[in-house]
């Protein structure tokens, strides 16, 4: 069974109809915000709860229970400031870009509910640098709402004020981590903070904040205009919901498609991507949550449930189900040393581990490449990937390491092969 | 107070305390690089890593985690072990490892730490990273490629220096330190970033090569470069004076030390006087001791006989003229060369009262005549704390460059008497108001409007009337009767025979034309100049001796160093005098001198601060005259005759101060 029509949350994911105001009210958006708002800030947080909504960011935290941690009231007139992600950088994915240039008016709508279920005085949206059209569309519909009096002073009649600001970033894919994006929007180097204190506690501008993600925020006016128990309708048990996912790599038709949580990979490839290249026979492994998750080998990820659980178990993860996916022709050291070189370019070159440690990794990425190394190195390597991960500010660190682990894990024999064809090679030069 | 559990000791650590100071407490090293107790937590080293529970499974930071109640702590565990050792062999793979040609070795962070957290030998067989030089002035010597990017020197500017000049660029392994477009870091505390500096990326640029700290013998001394009276550490190899370091006193320099401070050492080996001179037909010659003491003895001073100290000199030989005065009969004593004739007979209105790690705590300061940044360095450094902590700071004096928020109320001292109503009242509702008047506002008479405005502004348990001196002898010379009530003025108007100028070389001599004048001193500056005899002294850093600071902080300095040629420390030449002249000044060892002293001025026989007594009532109508102030020091880095004499000082004064562009000898 999969996502019938009426139940999808983005009904204008693919840019049919017009993006404007008037198109995405007769969609049903800003319908009656009012009387969401009205339902009281604690009855929307507890309803976000029930609908077992997790950050679809990638780290997978339960969105209402994020929330709760934003304080009830100002004990020393602080604001409180709610931050959206749109700092779409991970590569493979390519959810929150559709969703702001075909949709804002959801976001923004999901702006307003979230930010006042936290008491937030505003809303920051921090939009990657590199999209241009996408940043000038979401300006615009935030103008649009201002004009209608959606937001703004007594925001859509509801007597709270709430601001949204649109801020671009300069294209640094660490401002995508939420104390790096308090740093950056604060107009300061995009470095990630130390935890704690946590943003909920002291972010942005030293108060109180909390990070979301771009499709977090908008799939909340939904939520709560068609109750917890639909969204959590779909899905196995603590995944619930719809989900964005992005298909990428040797597919027949890649695409963006908003499907229920825990569906089956050969079940959403199949139906949406019109099969594996050349055949399922032909899949050699999947990245199944964008470049940071490690990759899953073909017949293991075949049957699972793309969710974040059954990734977990496979020593993977959803991430924001950028799914990558690559048949038998692709060359699969040289892709993780490419997504090594990313690291290693995006590291931002605070914490000692990271900073070394993802140019050490990407050299030796590149000499397995070639096999230009000692079968020794590759324990080496691993054992460098563990000396970098957890041992960092950020997660990108872990990042990093996490899909060489995958490598290593999984095409261990390819990587021997190389190094003792390009031995032998050598040896009988040498002679 | 929380406790925690640190490899099964249970502690009780303060609250608010972290991880890595519960550690400290339990006594337990944890290595660092990054963390710095008088600079913020950056936490980027990741050297600190100990195991915590509860927490997540993986080592935490300690520096930047707060110790909370019931935690269990293990700094021992293997998976610390494996941490460090992780962390470590990253720092190592792009660190040059030439510790045998790098100047911070033996005293480097890293590679002790190495030693004792690193893994034996190194797996990284890639290139290592080369990063391009940097220039950071003259003082700061640069090899960026053994940069491991703690910001400590970051950190530093920011916040106890408060310029905005070094900072990271790019990211990621290309990450590099720099200052602002690389201009030489122009502030008065530049060279402490080179203590901070865990390895050998900023090191000292005069002392490069120069020795291993190993062979260097170490002193406890005092800085006399200004009335801050800095704790510093002397380090000599035979003869020479090497480099002066910082030492920690939290009441005094913390431990920072002033750019003039440490690098004005190489001055102590320039444009010294060895020989004794004596000027025959206007032209100075080579003489011995004893005709020397004869031509004094030739002059017969009998009372007309008066004495200036300059501003390095210590109180034994203030003492000791002052005894040779008294036994001629003379107490013609004066220490304010310049001419200045503020009201010495108290000596607590002379004082800085607030002490220095006091100003900190000050809510709303006024600055009068001073520019606290040339004057006193250190002390700019607390009032930049104390604005961090929410005081407001108002200047009466011709603009500077403040630190820190601040605002300019006009440039002449009748502002005093007729404050701004909002200025007014924020001394007003302040609780810890304070006063500080400088140099240039004692010259300008803004003395008696500043300590009735401080009387005005009288707290319970806290006293806010401070003086900033500029010169390290000044307190030592007030507490000792360097005063005249006329000041200078008065000891020329008494035409005596004979002036003894101790290391005096900011005197007008001009007034002084019909008197013998014997220069007692170290350096060829403009006292010998003008001297007809010229008997070589000590510097500081040759002979022991007490020096108080501006707080009237009794501080005592050992002997470093030997003076070079026929220099002779003071006290024995005016002891020698004293024998010349034919009286008795009743000591023959510098013990003797010493107890004589503090039988005297019992106050200079403790260390630490002395009891000056309270303040006067400030004299009625005290708004009194208005003058237009001025700074004392014109070049930051030549006040005195030591800095003067430096090449390292002079360079500073071309490049920094005046702006000249320096070619290197190669170019």
């Amino acid at each position: 069974m999969s996502l019938a029509d009426k139940d999808r949350i983005f009904t204008n994911l693919y840019g049919f109809q017009d993006w404007g105001l008037k198109a995405a009210q007769a969609r049903g958006d800003w319908d009656d915000t009012k009387s969401l708002i009205a339902r009281g800030q604690d009855s929307i947080i507890e309803e976000i709860k029930a609908s077992g909504l997790r950050g679809r960011g990638g780290a997978g935290f339960p969105t209402g229970l994020k929330w709760s941690f934003m304080p009830k009231e100002s004990k020393d007139g602080r604001p409180s400031f709610l931050v959206i992600n749109a700092d779409e950088s991970e590569p493979g994915s390519c959810k929150d870009r559709e969703i702001i240039r075909h949709d804002p008016h959801k976001l923004i709508e999901g702006a307003l509910c979230a930010g006042f279920a936290m008491r937030a005085r505003a809303a920051y949206i921090y939009i990657r640098g590199e999209f241009i059209r996408e940043a000038e569309t979401l300006q615009a519909a935030i103008d649009e709402a201002y004009d209608a009096g959606l937001i703004g002073k007594n925001a859509s009649g509801s007597g709270y004020d709430f601001d949204v600001f649109m801020h671009r970033g300069a294209g640094a894919y660490i401002c995508g981590e939420e104390t790096a994006m308090i740093e950056s929007l604060e107009g300061k180097k995009g470095q990630p903070r130390l935890k704690p204190p946590f943003p909920a506690g002291a972010g942005l501008y030293g108060c109180p904040t909390t990070v979301n993600n771009v499709e977090s925020i908008a799939v909340v006016p939904t939520i709560l205009r068609r109750g917890a128990s639909w969204f959590s309708g779909f899905g196995r048990e603590n995944n619930a919901g719809t989900k964005l996912f992005q298909i990428s790599g040797h597919v027949e038709k890649p695409c963006v498609v908003e499907e229920a949580m825990s569906i089956p990979f050969r079940e959403l490839i199949e139906k949406h991507c019109g099969g594996i290249r050349g055949g399922w026979d032909n899949l050699l492994a999947v990245i199944p949550g964008g470049s940071s998750v490690p990759l899953v080998p073909a017949e293991q990820i075949m049957d699972a449930p793309m969710d974040f659980d059954g990734l977990k178990e496979l020593g993977s993860g959803l991430g924001t189900a950028g799914v990558i996916v690559m048949d038998k022709s692709t060359d699969v050291v040289r892709a993780i040393s490419r997504i090594s070189y990313f690291y290693k370019h995006e590291s931002c070159g605070q914490c000692t581990p990271c900073r070394e440690g993802t140019g050490w990794m990407w050299r030796v990425m590149e000499r397995l490449r070639t096999g230009d190394a000692a079968i020794e190195e590759i324990d080496m390597l691993h054992q460098v990937t563990k000396q970098v991960e957890g041992h960092t500010i950020c997660a990108l660190g872990d990042a990093a390491a996490w899909p060489i682990q995958g490598l290593i894990r999984h095409f261990r024999p390819e990587l021997e092969r190389r190094i003792e064809e390009h031995n032998a090679k050598f040896a009988e030069a040498a002679e | 107070m929380p406790k925690v559990t640190v490899d099964g000791q249970e502690i009780e650590v303060p609250d608010g305390a972290t991880v890595l100071q519960a550690c400290e407490l339990a006594g337990k090293e944890i290595p660092r690089f990054c963390y710095h107790e008088r600079l913020s937590i950056a936490g980027n080293c990741r050297m600190c890593l100990v195991e915590v529970k509860p927490g997540p499974p993986k080592p935490q930071a300690s520096c930047a985690l707060p110790a909370t109640e019931g935690q269990e702590i293990r700094t021992d565990s293997q998976m610390v072990k494996t941490a460090r050792e992780g962390v470590m062999e990253f720092l190592l793979i792009n660190h040059p490892l030439d510790c045998p040609i790098c100047d911070q070795g033996g005293e480097c962070d890293l590679q002790d730490q190495a030693v004792a957290y690193g893994r034996g030998g190194s797996r990284y067989h890639e290139n290592k990273r080369a990063v391009t030089e940097k220039y950071m002035g003259p003082l700061i010597k640069t090899i960026m490629t053994r940069c491991i990017h703690c910001t400590r020197c970051v950190r530093f500017s920011e916040e106890v220096a408060g310029v905005d000049e070094i900072g990271a660029l790019y990211r990621g392994e290309d990450m590099q330190i720099t200052t602002y477009l690389e201009q030489a870091a122009q502030h008065e505390l530049s060279a402490n970033v080179i203590d901070l500096c865990p390895v050998g990326a900023l090191t000292s640029r005069p002392y490069a090569f120069e020795a291993r700290p190993w062979e260097l013998k170490k002193t406890l001394s005092i800085d006399v470069s200004d009335a801050v009276g800095a704790n510093i550490r002397l380090d000599s190899r035979g003869r020479e004076v090497m480099r002066a370091l910082p030492r920690i006193n939290d009441d005094v320099n913390e431990e920072w030390l002033s750019d003039k401070g440490r690098y004005m050492v190489d001055g102590l080996t320039r444009r010294r006087l060895d020989k004794v001179w004596i000027r025959k037909r206007g032209k100075l010659q080579q003489a011995t001791w004893e005709e020397a003491f004869k031509a004094i003895a030739r002059a017969k001073p009998g009372k007309s006989i008066a004495a200036i100290a300059g501003d390095l000199v210590d109180c034994e030989t203030m003492f000791a003229a002052r005894k040779l005065l008294g036994a001629m009969g003379s107490g013609l004593l004066e220490g304010r060369q310049t001419g200045m004739d503020y009201p010495a007979d108290n000596l607590a209105a002379m004082a800085f009262n607030s002490t220095f790690a006091g100003i900190e705590t000050a809510d709303a300061i006024l600055i009068v005549g001073s520019q606290v940044r040339h004057e006193a360095a250190l002390v700019n450094v607390r009032l930049r704390k104390a604005a961090r902590r929410g005081a407001k700071v108002f200047v009466v004096g011709p603009q500077w460059e403040t630190t820190y928020p601040a605002e300019f109320l006009g440039e002449d001292v009748s502002v005093l008497g007729n404050l701004p109503a909002e200025v007014a009242e924020v001394f007003d509702k302040a609780e810890r108001p304070a006063v500080i008047v400088g140099a240039g506002g004692l010259a300008a008479g803004a003395f008696e409007p500043a300590l009735a405005l401080a009387q005005g502004w009288s707290r319970e348990g806290w006293n806010g009337f401070n003086v900033l001196h500029t010169a390290a002898a000044r307190m030592g010379g007030l507490m000792l009767g360097y005063a005249q009530k006329g000041g200078m003025a008065e000891v020329a108007k008494a035409e005596p025979k004979v002036v003894l100028a101790l290391g005096a070389d900011e005197v007008d001599w001009s007034a002084f034309d019909k008197s013998l004048k014997v220069y007692i001193g170290h350096h060829g500056d403009k006292g010998a100049h003008a001297a007809d005899i010229i008997l070589p002294g000590a510097t500081y850093a040759e002979k022991d001796g007490t020096y108080v600071n501006t707080e009237g902080r009794v501080q005592f300095a050992e002997k470093a160093v030997f003076a070079p040629g026929d220099a002779r420390e003071d006290w024995t030449i005016l002891r020698a005098l004293a024998d010349a002249l034919g009286v008795e000044v009743g000591f023959d060892s510098f013990a003797e001198l010493q107890s004589a002293m503090i039988a005297e001025v019992p106050a200079l026989g403790v260390e630490g601060l002395a009891d000056l007594g309270p303040l006067p009532k400030a004299a009625k109508g005290g708004k009194g005259k208005g003058g237009t102030i001025s700074y004392p020091v014109a070049d930051f880095y030549l006040t005195n005759p030591i800095a003067r004499a430096s090449a390292v000082m002079q360079r500073c004064s071309a490049e920094l101060a005046r702006g000249e562009e320096i070619l290197e000898a190669a170019e």
